[in-house]
């Protein structure tokens, strides 16, 4: 298989594979790295890929296998991912975008919600997966997928209500 | 009525029981300018779907094992040649000695014949020289006679002085 050819099968992908490590390691360089990991991984075993069922699937399974790997050993060792990636909220507050604050906001909430919470959010409301797909994915049943993504819409929806009365920003 | 649709689809939503396409309705509509106002909290939240779905991967790719892979491949094939060199050098060196002492069925028949012959015709020579040995006492002898001619030379003197003496 050459560059190229591996190249097709992951492009539709990859950005996919991205956002999932970003959600779970919030760092754009860590999330960076990880897809680059991911991605040599799957290119070191190019031979097996025609044998794989769903690639894609398989990838994201890698790619949150990775983050937690690499989410345990930062714990291990003490260290929070700290995630250089802040906007300069100097100029949006000045600029008084609202919405652009208020998505700031649901990326904060986002971040406080439990790691299977994320990725299922994640993959259901962003990547718009099939449940069927997640379930495969994460290795969970359909209904648990179901119980954690209604859990994470509440919690969203409740801390953007109450933050959306208060007016606090 | 379609506010009332909303709401539906928003607990639904809530509950972890709308599909994809009933998902994509809400997005459509909280992509809207106006929202109904008890709404507006999830107007947010979909956008902020709309948008990282938007998030790409812009870091260039790099496959830094394919240039080790060429680098082993290098020394992989070099000590496959050196192998390939050295067995082709031990079988062709091996198949020219048994080429030199391996003889065939119809070579040995011919070797013996050729020997046949050689024996019958030193035997015949031999028996030649045999009989051509009596030669040699034919010219021993033949010397021998030689003296005979010693002998008539004195006595055709002697029959030479009677005959003058006698006509004397």
């Amino acid at each position: 298989m050459t560059q190229l050819e591996f190249l097709n099968i992951v492009t539709p992908f990859k950005d996919k594979v991205f956002r999932l490590a970003k959600r779970l390691l919030v760092s754009r360089e860590e999330a960076e790295d990880a897809t680059q990991e991911v991605l040599i991984k799957l290119w070191k075993n190019k031979a097996k890929i025609k044998d794989y069922k769903n690639v894609e699937a398989f990838s994201m399974t890698m790619t949150k296998n990775f983050c937690f790997d690499k989410l345990k050993s930062k714990q291990a060792q003490h260290l929070k991912i700290v995630h250089s990636n802040y906007q300069d909220h100097s100029v949006s507050l000045q600029k008084e975008l609202e919405l652009n604050d208020s998505l700031g906001w649901v990326g904060k909430i986002m971040e406080t919600l439990p790691e299977q919470q994320k990725m299922v959010v994640q993959l259901r409301d962003i990547e718009q997966y099939e449940f069927k797909e997640i379930a495969k994915m994460l290795d969970m049943n359909e209904t648990a997928i179901r119980v954690a993504l209604s859990r994470a819409r509440k919690t969203i929806r409740e801390k953007l209500t109450s933050t959306h009365n208060y007016g606090v920003k | 009525m379609v506010l009332n649709n909303i709401e539906n689809l928003l607990e639904k939503y809530e509950n972890g029981e709308t599909s994809l396409k009933e998902e994509q309705q809400l997005k459509d509509y909280f992509s809207q300018e106006t929202v109904a106002p008890h709404l507006e909290p999830y107007k947010p939240m979909f956008t902020y779907f709309l948008v990282n779905q938007e998030e790409q991967f812009t870091k260039a790719l790099s496959f830094p094992e394919k240039s080790k892979n060429k680098n082993r491949f290098n020394f992989k094939w070099l000590s496959v040649a050196a192998v390939t060199v050295l067995m082709v050098s031990v079988f062709v060196f091996k198949s020219f000695n048994e080429e030199k002492l391996t003889l065939t069925d119809a070579d040995k028949i011919e070797i013996n014949n050729a020997k046949e012959a050689l024996a019958i015709m030193s035997k015949h020579f031999n028996q030649g020289t045999a009989q051509v040995s009596y030669l040699d006492e034919i010219s021993k002898i033949g010397t021998q006679v030689d003296y005979l001619k010693e002998i008539t030379n004195p006595m055709d003197r002697l029959l030479k002085k009677r005959r003058f003496l006698f006509e004397d």
